[in-house]
């Protein structure tokens, strides 16, 4: 028999790919914290290897939380914020920096992880939605309640059989 | 014939126009199969925790059907026998069988070799798990060929339905082994993690074995209401401290019996330790996670037991083994030596005391299989065990 009741099931396919995007994050953070310099080259917008030190900070930020969180979903919500920022920066250079071949290859990635982190926050959000709670109550296996089934069997004689030789020789 | 096939993690498929099994020594049999089921440790293969599987593996070890060809060596079976196959595969006269050690069966398991390499010395063959048990065949499948056939099978007398009796191939003697380790006395509090199958034996079995209360720890509702038909009182752990909640049942004083039915793949991430494991098995530094096991040593009361038929596969960390040795804590595992139990379990289920057919939520065909294995896991549609029909 079933009763509906509002219950939470966890989206595995949601949550894998939330621990992808973790490492992912990490990947990048490292790479913004370590290598500003190149960054900023490749996007365009030199002296704002601070910023890109700030941005890798975010990202590892929030790779740690997805991958430690027993709730991945604000932090993929925090990605997607992230996400909003670089596009902006990286349109900014677009228009405006020396290498706008470079800032638009990056912005499409971006765009495309943004893309991902969307569909996974969807799916984080889906295990909130309302499912059906079966109720078992009724299978007990036993022929009379638990109360009256209390030491049928044997105790002493099963603890002798569980002994690592507590079985008796002869087989057949 | 038709059988699941594990092809890679989260890869199994129903694949059609195999070979199907031939004698390959006097004392096999072959296996027409009626039902078998999903267990909990097919879940460790179809997640990619154990290793040693290969591509194409037939999976399943809890199996039951009819006998269609028996070797020429084979004087306990004869065509047309109804029989349910343990899923340990045991010779009956080396030493460890003699002694009713059979899941450490020490001739049973054909990669000896490598399975000696790793766990120090082999343990008995198993169906449809890893080869370093052995790589046999397992039991989704229409047809089985079972080695040693004289030994380990267990014919089933007339009037009893597959459902009645074919946990009596693993999970129901797994949950009473369980029980039966914790040498359980009428004042005892037996605490058991996990309310999946096994955990649902252990602890009915707990109760027949006369425990004065069973407490089981888990945080799927469902499970829960059928661990509180069986006798049990539930701790949810999404709600409530297990370890405060465990010391207001004991007076303070925690479980004597402990019993875990969790194994590697403990889901209780809130915790920090939980954390700390999914670190280290995402770098690979570690293969379970064995937050169950901790929480045990912690919670168990001083020189009592902890039970462990949950399945665990390599190695851990971070294990309070101070703990366990000062408070003198025994420590009773194994996989389980099925043929120990089953004349017993048997008649129990003769004569009524138990139907294990309770534990059943889903009944499909064989082709459905491969979805049943991601619901099971997932634990959707109030899934707690599922039987196949070949």
């Amino acid at each position: 028999m079933s009763i509906p009741r509002q219950v939470t099931r966890p989206n595995h396919s949601a949550r894998t790919l939330a621990r992808g995007l973790g490492w992912l994050s990490l990947g990048l953070g490292v790479v913004q914290l370590l290598a500003p310099r190149q960054v900023t080259r490749f996007i365009g917008m030199p002296g704002s290897e601070t910023m890109v030190r700030a941005c890798g900070l975010r990202e590892i930020a929030t790779g740690v939380g997805i991958l430690l969180s027993d709730d991945p979903r604000p932090w993929i919500y925090g990605r997607i914020g992230g996400d909003a920022l670089d596009l902006a920066g990286l349109g900014w250079s677009i228009e405006r920096g020396d290498q706008p071949a470079g800032a638009a290859l990056a912005a499409g990635a971006v765009a495309g992880l943004t893309a991902l982190d969307v569909s996974c926050a969807r799916g984080l959000d889906a295990e909130r939605v309302p499912s059906i709670e079966w109720d078992y109550s009724d299978r007990s296996g036993f022929p009379e309640p638990p109360t009256a089934m209390r030491g049928k069997a044997e105790a002493e004689l099963t603890s002798a059989r569980a002994e690592p030789n507590g079985f008796p020789p002869v087989l057949h | 014939m038709r059988a699941l096939r594990w092809h890679g993690k989260h890869d199994i498929r129903c694949d059609d126009h195999l070979p199907d099994p031939t004698i390959e020594d006097g004392r096999d049999a072959i296996i027409k199969v009626s039902s078998c089921a999903i267990c909990g440790s097919d879940l460790h293969l179809y997640d990619g925790f154990m290793p040693g599987m290969q591509h194409g593996d037939i999976m399943g070890h809890e199996f039951m059907g009819e006998v269609m060809e028996v070797g020429k060596d084979n004087n306990k079976l004869k065509v047309g026998d109804r029989v349910v196959v343990p899923f340990t595969i045991v010779c009956g006269e080396c030493e460890q069988c003699r002694r009713g050690n059979f899941s450490v069966c020490e001739r049973s398991n054909r990669n000896k070799d490598v399975a000696d390499k790793v766990f120090g010395h082999a343990t008995a063959g198993l169906f449809g798990y890893t080869h370093l048990t052995g790589g046999y065949p397992g039991g989704q499948a229409e047809y089985v060929r079972v080695p040693y056939a004289d030994v380990g099978p267990v014919v089933i007398p007339d009037g009893l339905s597959d459902e009645q009796v074919l946990f009596l191939g693993d999970i129901l003697p797994t949950g009473w082994q369980a029980a039966a380790q914790c040498d359980i006395q009428p004042t005892d509090t037996v605490a058991v993690w996990g309310a999946g199958p096994v955990g649902q034996f252990a602890i009915r079995s707990a109760i027949m074995m006369g425990a004065e209360q069973v407490v089981c720890i888990d945080n799927v509702p469902e499970r829960l209401s059928m661990a509180r038909a069986g006798g049990a009182i539930t701790i949810n752990f999404d709600e409530e401290s297990v370890i405060e909640r465990l010391a207001e049942l004991t007076r303070g004083k925690g479980p004597e019996k402990c019993i875990d039915s969790v194994g590697m793949e403990a889901h209780a991430a809130r915790s920090i330790d939980s954390m700390y494991d999914r670190a280290k098995q995402a770098l690979m530094l570690e293969t379970d996670r064995p937050h169950v096991l901790r929480e045990m040593i912690y919670v168990c009361r001083p020189a009592g037991i902890l039970s462990i038929p949950g399945v665990y596969g390599g190695l851990i960390d971070k294990v309070p083994f101070g703990a366990a040795m000062n408070k003198g804590l025994t420590f009773r595992m194994g996989q389980t030596h099925v043929n120990r139990w089953t004349d017993d379990l048997l008649r129990r289920i003769q004569e009524g005391q138990i139907d294990p057919s309770f534990v059943i939520t889903h009944t499909v065909s064989l082709e459905q299989g491969p979805e049943m294995y991601k619901t099971f896991r997932d634990k959707h549609d109030g899934c707690i065990k599922v039987v196949l029909k070949p």
